[in-house]
């Protein structure tokens, strides 16, 4: 299952849409032996707070009811466990954006215990090798 | 329809959404010991090209792929 290849993706977006989507393509990259990079900045940053991760954090404005109650019929297991699930699978290090941290006024100890640490934007791209893919 | 091979565990994900299914095939080959042959039945579209896309990575043998009335019954034998 070894694959150099790897997905860097900077999650950006909150709403519970975009994450599970994220977490969808973050599972199936683990699935078959990529590794993945994920960096959290701003919105998707606070979702991942501790007292967070389950609250509701809305649908992109797109998805209007009819596309809510679709995606909430479909009975995926939350994001959160998603992500979960992916790091069980593969080598999956989900890190927070130190410049959003600190826009928030928070800690890494704010953050869901599924974030691995903290990095500088820099050290996102030292480690992401190749393609960024921004949600 | 029988087959040569003894199913050693059966999954039914029916009614799962992706990647539900390839989850559950995953989470058995990994308990599983070599040899293990493993059916899972899906409902879940992407399961017929993820499981086979899957098994071709990891390396372990998809012994058929049998369509049903409203699923997919496939099954895989653990090599390794």
């Amino acid at each position: 299952m070894d694959d150099e290849s790897m997905m860097s993706l900077a999650l950006f977006s909150g709403t519970d849409d975009k994450l599970q989507a994220s977490a969808v393509l973050t599972v199936g990259a683990a699935a078959m032996g990529r590794k993945v990079n994920v960096f959290l900045q701003y919105w998707a940053l606070d979702a991942f707070r501790a007292d967070r991760v389950l609250k509701d954090h809305g649908v992109s404005p797109e998805a209007g009811d009819e596309g809510l109650r679709a995606m909430q019929d479909q009975g995926k297991p939350h994001w959160s466990e998603l992500f979960r699930q992916a790091k069980e699978l593969g080598e999956v290090r989900i890190y927070a954006c130190a410049d959003s941290l600190e826009m928030f006024g928070i800690t890494r100890d704010d953050l869901d215990p599924m974030v691995d640490g903290v990095w500088g934007v820099a050290s996102f791209f030292s480690e992401a090798d190749g393609p960024v893919t921004f949600i | 329809m029988t087959t040569a091979t003894e199913v050693t565990r059966s999954i039914d994900a029916r009614g799962m959404p992706c990647p539900g299914p390839l989850m559950s095939l995953i989470g058995a080959i990994r308990e599983g010991t070599v040899g293990d042959v493993i059916e899972i039945l899906s409902t879940d579209e992407g399961s017929k090209t993820d499981i086979p896309a899957w098994l071709t990575k990891a390396k372990h043998e998809l012994v058929e792929v049998v369509p049903e009335d409203g699923y997919a019954r496939f099954v895989i034998r653990k090599v390794r």
